[in-house]
Order: C-alpha cells, then sequence, then structure tokens
C-alpha cells in the first residue's frame, strides 16, 4: 500500500542551513551537504530543500549547489528558491532533482504552472504556499518573500486553481506554525486534502512523532514535512540530525492509519 | 560494462552514484561508439512519453540500441518513463514506443477506483513480486519503491509481468521479456531496496 511520506525540509541561506521560527530569526545550524549525508543513512521517504534568499534576493537559482545536492541525494529531492521561468524549472529537473517547487512566481503568475508543466511533466511540478489563518474567517492568506508580503489570495481557491493549471503536489506551509513544534494546523491539512485531487504535503508545526502521528490520523495518505523535528533534540533543542527508523515509521504509520 | 543510456533524460548521477557505491563499474553513454561494447543497458527517464521518445531519436542512438537489444541480446533496464517507452504505445501521446516488450501504457484516470485516488501516484509503495525473477532476488519480503507517475504499462502477455503494486487496482510496476527489463519505479531513488534491486540486475 501506498505510506504517508514524512519528509524532511531544508532551508538554505548563503548556502548555510538555517531553520526559522514563524519564518524570522534564522539560525545556522550547519551544512546542507553534510544533513543530505546524514539523511541518506537514514533512509527518509523524500527532502526537501528551500533556498530562502534566492526569491528575496530576486537571484537565480544557485545551480551549483542543486548540482551538488542532487548528487549526493540517495531519496527524491525537492528544490526550491528562486525558480521564476520554465527554462529555470527545465534546467534544475536536469540536474537530477525529482521535484521542482514554485512558490512567490506561481502566485503572481499562475501561468507559469502550466509552462513548467508542459516543460518538465506535472509530476515533477511542487507549488509551496506560504499561509497565515484570517482573522474571524476559515480561510488562509498566500503570503510570500518570507512570509513579509501578504497576497490576500486565498488559499483553499488556489489549491483548485493551481491543481488545474497543472501542479503535482501542493505543500501548505504554515507560518503561524512554523518552529512552534506545537503539533500541525490539523483542521487546515483536512481541508486542503478534502478539496485537492493532487498529492499533498503539510509543513510547519511538527514537534514530535506523535504530531506527524496525528497528522495521518487525520488526513491518511499525505506528506508530513518538518524542519525542526529532524533537526533539532532534546530540551535545549541542540542541533542533531535525526528521523525515525523503518521500523518506527511503520508503527507511526500503522497505529494512525492501519491497512 | 553497465552503460548508462545518456539520451538527455532522466537522473544520470544517481545511477552512477549507486553503482559507485556498490563498487561496480559503470559508463555513461551518449554515442553510439560509446554504447557498441556495453554488456547491460540502463535506459532512464522522466517526464511525457513523446519527449522521451523525440530525444531518443534526435539522439541518433535508436539503431544501435535495437541492435544490442533485439541481435545481440544484451540486457537493458528500462526505468519510469524509461519502462513506459519499452511498450508499443502509451495514451499520453501519439508516437510509437520503442515495442520491445508488447503492451500499452495507459493512464490511471482511466481506471474508476484509481481516478478518485489523488494523482500522480506519489510516495513509497510496496510491491509483490510474481514468479520470483532474479530481478528481485532478497527484496521478496517487505520491499518498497519511490513511485512518481500517472501512467502504468498494460503488458499485453501477463507472463511478462515479474511485479505489481497497487493504488486503487493492481498494476504492473516491473516486466520482463527475455533480455528486456523495465521498472516503473526509481530504484535509484529507494534507498536500500533500489541499490539490491540495481545490483541484482548487474549480476543478471
Amino acid at each position: 500500500m501506498l505510506r504517508p511520506r514524512i519528509i524532511p525540509c531544508l532551508l538554505v541561506q548563503n548556502n548555510g542551513l538555517v531553520k526559522t521560527v514563524n519564518f524570522k530569526s534564522p539560525k545556522y545550524v550547519g551544512d546542507p551537504i553534510n544533513a543530505v549525508k546524514i539523511f541518506n543513512e537514514k533512509e527518509s521517504d523524500e527532502l526537501i530543500v528551500l533556498d530562502i534568499n534566492a526569491t528575496a534576493n530576486n537571484g537565480e537559482p544557485n545551480y551549483k549547489m542543486i548540482t551538488k545536492l542532487a548528487a549526493e541525494c540517495r531519496m527524491p529531492l525537492c528544490y526550491g528558491g528562486g525558480v521564476r521561468t520554465a527554462a529555470q524549472a527545465k534546467k534544475i529537473i536536469g540536474l537530477g532533482v525529482e521535484k521542482v517547487a514554485i512558490s512567490a512566481a506561481a502566485v503572481e503568475n499562475p501561468q507559469l504552472v502550466t509552462q513548467i508543466s508542459e516543460e518538465v511533466g506535472r509530476q515533477s511540478v511542487v507549488v509551496v504556499l506560504d499561509v497565515k489563518k484570517r482573522l474571524l474567517s476559515k480561510d488562509y492568506d498566500i503570503y510570500t518573500h518570507n512570509a513579509k508580503k501578504n497576497t490576500k489570495r486565498s488559499l483553499f481557491e488556489m489549491v483548485t486553481r493551481f491543481e488545474e493549471l497543472g501542479a503535482g503536489e501542493i505543500v501548505i506551509n504554515s507560518i503561524d506554525n512554523d518552529g512552534q513544534m506545537k503539533g500541525y494546523d490539523i483542521e487546515l491539512a483536512r481541508r486542503v486534502k478534502q478539496i485537492a485531487h493532487i498529492p499533498i504535503t503539510i509543513l510547519g508545526g511538527a514537534g514530535s512523532l506523535k504530531d506527524v502521528g496525528n497528522l495521518v490520523h487525520n488526513c491518511g495518505i499525505i506528506g508530513a514535512a518538518a524542519g525542526s523535528l529532524f533537526v533539532f533534540k532534546g530540551v535545549y533543542n541542540a542541533v542533531l540530525i535525526n528521523y525515525p527508523k523503518q521500523s518506527e515509521k511503520d508503527e507511526l504509520i500503522r497505529t494512525n492509519y492501519p491497512f | 560494462m553497465i552503460a548508462l543510456v545518456d539520451y538527455g533524460l532522466g537522473n544520470i548521477q544517481a545511477f552512477v552514484n549507486v553503482y559507485n557505491r556498490l563498487g561496480i563499474p559503470v559508463t555513461v553513454a551518449k554515442t553510439a561508439h560509446e554504447l557498441e561494447s556495453a554488456s547491460k543497458l540502463i535506459l532512464p527517464g522522466v517526464g511525457a512519453f513523446d519527449h522521451a521518445m523525440e530525444l531518443l531519436k534526435a539522439s541518433g542512438i535508436r539503431q544501435i540500441l535495437d541492435h544490442l537489444v533485439l541481435s545481440k541480446k544484451v540486457p537493458i533496464l528500462g526505468i519510469c518513463v524509461g519502462m513506459q517507452i519499452l511498450a508499443n504505445t502509451s495514451d499520453e501521446g501519439t508516437l510509437s514506443g520503442l515495442g520491445w516488450i508488447p503492451g500499452r501504457v495507459r493512464s490511471f484516470t482511466s481506471v474508476p477506483e484509481t481516478a478518485e485516488l489523488p494523482l500522480p501516484h506519489m510516495g513509497w509503495n510496496d510491491i509483490h513480486v510474481t514468479g520470483g525473477h532474479k530481478l528481485f532476488e532478497g527484496l521478496e519480503e517487505d520491499a518498497r519503491f519511490y513511485f512518481l507517475h500517472s501512467y502504468f504499462f498494460e503488458s499485453l502477455h501477463q507472463y511478462s509481468v515479474i511485479a505489481t503494486a497497487s493504488y486503487g487496482t493492481d498494476f504492473c510496476c516491473a516486466v520482463q521479456s527475455d533480455n528486456v527489463y523495465g521498472v516503473q519505479f526509481h530504484p535509484e531513488k529507494s534507498h536500500h531496496f533500489g541499490t539490491g534491486l540495481l545490483k541484482n540486475f548487474a549480476e543478471l
């Protein structure tokens, strides 16, 4: 049976690995290639690497770094950051990356999703949406530029739109829950999962494997992505790359989503 | 030596890395000359069926591949779209496939039970090995592989199916006919399970 995916999400800034809280105060936590090597050994389901500089600085994706990541990565890799054109996406896929993520560029120009999808195939197109709950509403606003810019677009409307335009997966990143390690926004996950016909991955808030289990329990086959959970360890949040063993993952899925 | 067929599609480096770790020599081959002496072939592929066939045609290696696979009977392993183009036709495109294993590539949306599920079929899934082929030696129990696709290979002959997976419906995820092999999943991205399969292929 197809399994829920448990996915470490690494943030990169100036070639270093960082971790944020509510998208702010990035803390340097190590070298990305080194982290990839550890996740290889731990056999993680997939890996997401987001370069949080690239869009904010209006820069080109760092192809040198992407080449190194792709060569090192023994699991499927999704890269995001600074991708604004179909040509860039094609180049990144050509470097050996399985999936390319677009965010701000897709929100500003949704047709880009179609263009990239036609170029690399929809299975390789991931739209990452950073969202924040609207006041007195069940909907969420989509933000861009590291949560500095509110586009005022409705998440639920845009999920359907991106799906129609050719996205192969949507990653929903909760700004409110980022780095909090208090659990996923389950209501958000359930509602997106209900309306979507493509794979969905939820990011933001996981503080323990129990939180991952809770997401799986509520949503079944879903991507459970996390940053802090797989990067920090212990009460003092010391930097220590960690990831559940295969037997732990199997147990977690079996208890929460019996098959 | 195993030659990784480089016609512009697929993650060649990932295969190189796996075989380097295994200590099995491989070469990346782009031209007829480079392919000539191959003892095994790996045909990767991602993206659309027609795009893969167009690139293969443009690469100018079709003739040598036909010669190696059909006359010299060199074992070849197609991966993902590299497996799909082994078939005669695909719902995804209008071009003819290589036709090395009789079959047709179908869309999951044409299967009612699967059409209701999220597509593409993305993630780690179990496989069911039918017939115990050497390609799956040591992988009969508990093996899982990474899938990322919306189309699947429908083999004309049931005996060509050497493994199935389930997503709404049971579908063929590995085929074999004589010296031609294909897998829908990505062994190069499936950790020790995939490494095991690629090692088995090297040792066939």
